[in-house]
């Protein structure tokens, strides 16, 4: 397998070169991204509900406005679909669309310009036209918000052909990768964990570099079992991780980062060394990313398993209210629970 | 119960222009651009839409092509409609516009192409700008928008003309949220952005009067802020008029416009339809009365623009057009499977290496198992 260079370039980036500058949060890295684009490529326009003055209900877009102007950074009507179908317009015409939901759980009424139109007019139009287009997002349970605020369905939109899922887990992912799929020729859809929005700091210098799309970021090495896990999981997953190796047990954490198109390679490379996967997602099971990876794992690499691939993820309900959110989100006690399970498999049964 | 004294607050108005009427007779002084070169270059366009549509309804028959939506009986939208775009503007069409297509330079073969199943068929050549077709209901409404913005924005950040963009679709069309959306957001943003809803009166099955409770499908922009019009749409100079003036306006920033052209289908809603399940005989044969060809064709024999020889001459020369192109459809090289993945994403992931090598495969295997047999 090859070796893939998005992990050594971010941690480079996230180790020595970025000591100066002062740390920011992960939705700081968008807005720092974000800003980056617009003053730096004059075809890049960010539009969304509650952005120019407000700068976003996250703030991801503050000052952003008045920075660039109200051509540039526009509020929009409250229309989702509308806000999807005017970014393939838009593209067509060489601009460089920034399109935000408010939340993952509005982007439904979207997902038809996102299915039938951005991720196809390359494709019908055989390369005349095409849509280079960021839907951003913010995903996720875990901050207590009312119901269709917690969406996690990562999913539905990885099966759309034609299409990049992209989820940051760090500052430094975050502004690289943003930037990455602005400048990327073909639609993105960026979707930020906002339970991790603020939960850490990191010094990511605004110096423009874009981080590698379509390549997983190894977190953390180790050469007892996989743990793989992307957007606000991975705090759990790496907390899980340092609590095994407590115990000394080296987990390697995996952050795919971009879920479509996936990775495998670099997953298949740390199954070489490990042989067993834990699979972490807050989003249901059925259907989920855990069951592509897992089966891609048992097709490219079946032999190399020690034991079935696990799975820690959210139920197959609706993510529930808050008082229950807790139950649903995949902590650090059910990520133990799957790395030991994936740790204890013997064949045939016997212990 | 006792009525509240009320005051009126707002009231609006619906226009409606004509030309020519049913039966082919001017009802008032002609636009300047109505030169005689011009509605005899209209009448061909429409002849040329007809013939293309009729023939690619009997290739579908013969099954050469798939379903095809005929746009029989509403040329003189879509003719006018492309004859009044410039090159520049950005034309976002729904399926059924045969003559909106021809009259933007997209070729007869790229049409057949499209609806024979070849994809390159919505890479047109001739008209680099325009969107392909849509086929999900409403939804090109909304990229026009999009268009229209990108138009402004280059036209305010590059000092270029204003180009306008322009979204055409059915009646059924504006029942749906993305017409309303691309409306609203088309009003409240001054864009410069057309809307031409081609009033055919039914939606596959549905008859207008159970589409909406609305009293014109024109009225629906008043509570966008938009100016709109109906027209007679088998009259095309009164479709052409409307255009051109929303163009203009558009053009000069005071931004976008609706027009209903009522017309009326005259072909089943596609191949894949029989529409004498849903609508009858007479209601038909009654349509037929005030088609929009035999309407120029009358006005243009009563000013001495039109004889039986000009038709002759004409059939004969659109008789050649439709064959060459069938010839240039016909001869059109098949696109190497592989390309379903040539154009899904500007580079093919590393990921899907292993699908296209598995495609490529099967059609090596193919071709030489093709050969091997052509040896025996
Ligand atoms: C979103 C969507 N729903 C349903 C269809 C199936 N469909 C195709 S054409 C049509 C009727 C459209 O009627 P109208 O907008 O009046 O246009 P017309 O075909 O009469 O010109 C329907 C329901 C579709 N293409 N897209």
């Amino acid at each position: 397998m090859e070796n893939r260079t998005g992990n050594e370039m971010g941690e480079r980036q996230e180790a020595t070169e970025l000591r100066d500058s002062a740390p920011i949060t992960l939705v700081g890295a968008v807005n720092q991204a974000l800003a980056h684009a617009l003053a730096n490529d004059p075809q890049v326009v960010v539009f969304g509900q509650d952005i120019g003055a407000n700068g976003g209900v996250f703030r991801a877009t503050d000052g952003l406005q008045k920075q660039f102007g109200t051509q540039r950074v526009l509020d929009t009507p409250l229309a989702e679909t509308m806000i999807a179908g005017i970014a393939v317009g838009m593209a067509t015409q060489g601009l460089r669309p920034v399109a935000e939901f408010q939340f993952m759980g509005f982007i439904y009424p979207g997902l038809d310009h996102i299915l039938s139109h951005a991720t196809r007019m390359r494709n019908r139009t055989r390369g005349r036209l095409s849509c280079p287009i960021v839907y951003r997002a913010p995903y996720g349970g875990g901050i207590h918000a009312p119901e269709h605020h917690s969406e996690s369905t990562e999913a539905l939109f990885t099966h759309i052909p034609g299409l990049r899922v992209v989820v940051p887990s760090s500052p430094a992912r975050a502004y690289g990768l943003l930037l990455a799929a602005i400048r990327d020729p073909d639609p993105v859809l960026f979707l930020e964990p906002k339970r991790i929005y603020r939960a850490a700091r990191q010094p990511v210098p605004d110096n423009g570099e874009a981080l590698p799309l379509d390549s997983a970021f190894v977190l953390r090495e180790g050469s007892d079992l996989t743990l793989i896990a992307w957007g606000a999981s991975v705090k759990e997953t790496l907390a899980a991780a340092a609590q095994l190796s407590a115990e000394g047990i080296e987990a390697e954490v995996i952050d795919p980062a971009t879920l479509k198109p996936l990775d495998i390679h670099t997953i298949i490379d740390s199954l070489e060394k490990t042989r067993r996967c834990v699979v972490v997602h807050e989003a249901a099971r059925f259907g989920g990313m855990g069951a592509e990876i897992a089966a891609q794992i048992q097709e490219y690499a079946f032999d190399l398993l020690d034991a079935p691939v696990q799975r820690v993820t959210g139920y197959d309900t609706v993510m529930p209210y808050y008082q229950l959110e807790n139950v649903y989100l995949p902590g650090v006690e059910r990520i133990l629970d799957g790395a030991r399970a994936a740790l204890d498999y013997r064949r045939g049964g016997a212990a | 119960m006792h009525k509240p004294r009320l005051q009126l607050q707002a009231s609006f108005d619906i226009a409606w222009l004509q030309y020519l009427d049913k039966q082919g007779r001017a009802t008032q002084p002609l636009p300047e651009f109505a030169s005689p070169d011009w509605l005899t270059h209209c009448y061909r366009q429409m002849q040329l839409a007809r013939l293309v549509d009729d023939r690619a309804v009997k290739l579908q028959r013969t099954g050469r092509l798939g379903t095809y939506p005929s746009s029989l009986g509403q040329e003189a939208i879509g003719v006018a409609t492309g004859n009044a775009l410039m090159a520049e503007d950005v034309y976002c069409p729904y399926y059924r516009e045969t003559g909106a297509f021809l009259e933007r330079g997209v070729r007869i073969e790229e049409i057949l192409a499209n609806w024979s199943g070849d994809e390159r068929g919505q890479n047109y050549q001739h008209a680099p700008r325009d969107l392909p077709i849509c086929i999900p209901i409403a939804t090109q409404m909304l990229h026009a928008a999009g268009v229209a913005f990108a138009l402004k924005y280059r036209h305010q950040q590059q000092g270029s003309p204003l180009q306008v963009a322009i979204a055409s679709a059915g009646e059924g069309a504006t029942s749906k949220g993305d017409f309303y959306e691309a409306m609203n957001l088309a009003g409240v943003w001054k864009l410069p952005l057309v809307f031409v809803v081609n009033n055919n009166q039914w939606a596959i099955s549905v008859p207008r009067v159970a589409q909406t409770g609305s009293q014109t499908i024109a009225q629906k922009a008043i509570a966008a802020g938009i100016p709109a019009l109906q027209v007679d749409g088998n009259d095309i100079l009164a479709v052409a008029w409307a255009v051109r003036d929303a163009l203009q306006r558009a053009r000069s920033g005071e931004g976008p416009a609706l027009i209903e052209a009522i017309s009326y289908r005259l072909c089943d809603h596609t191949t894949a339809d029989d529409a004498s399940r849903y609508r009858s005989a007479e209601e038909l044969e009654q349509a037929w009365q005030w088609e929009p060809l035999k309407r120029l064709d009358t006005y243009l024999r009563s000013e001495n623009l039109w004889s039986d020889g000009k038709q002759q001459d004409l059939d004969r020369e659109l008789a050649q057009v439709m064959e060459t192109a069938l010839n240039d459809w016909e001869s059109r090289t098949p696109e190497p499977a592989t390309a379903i993945f040539d154009h899904l994403y500007a580079q093919l992931p590393e990921s899907l290496y292993e699908q296209y090598d598995q495609l490529r495969d099967e059609q090596l295997r193919e071709k030489l198992w093709e050969k091997e047999g052509a040896v025996q």
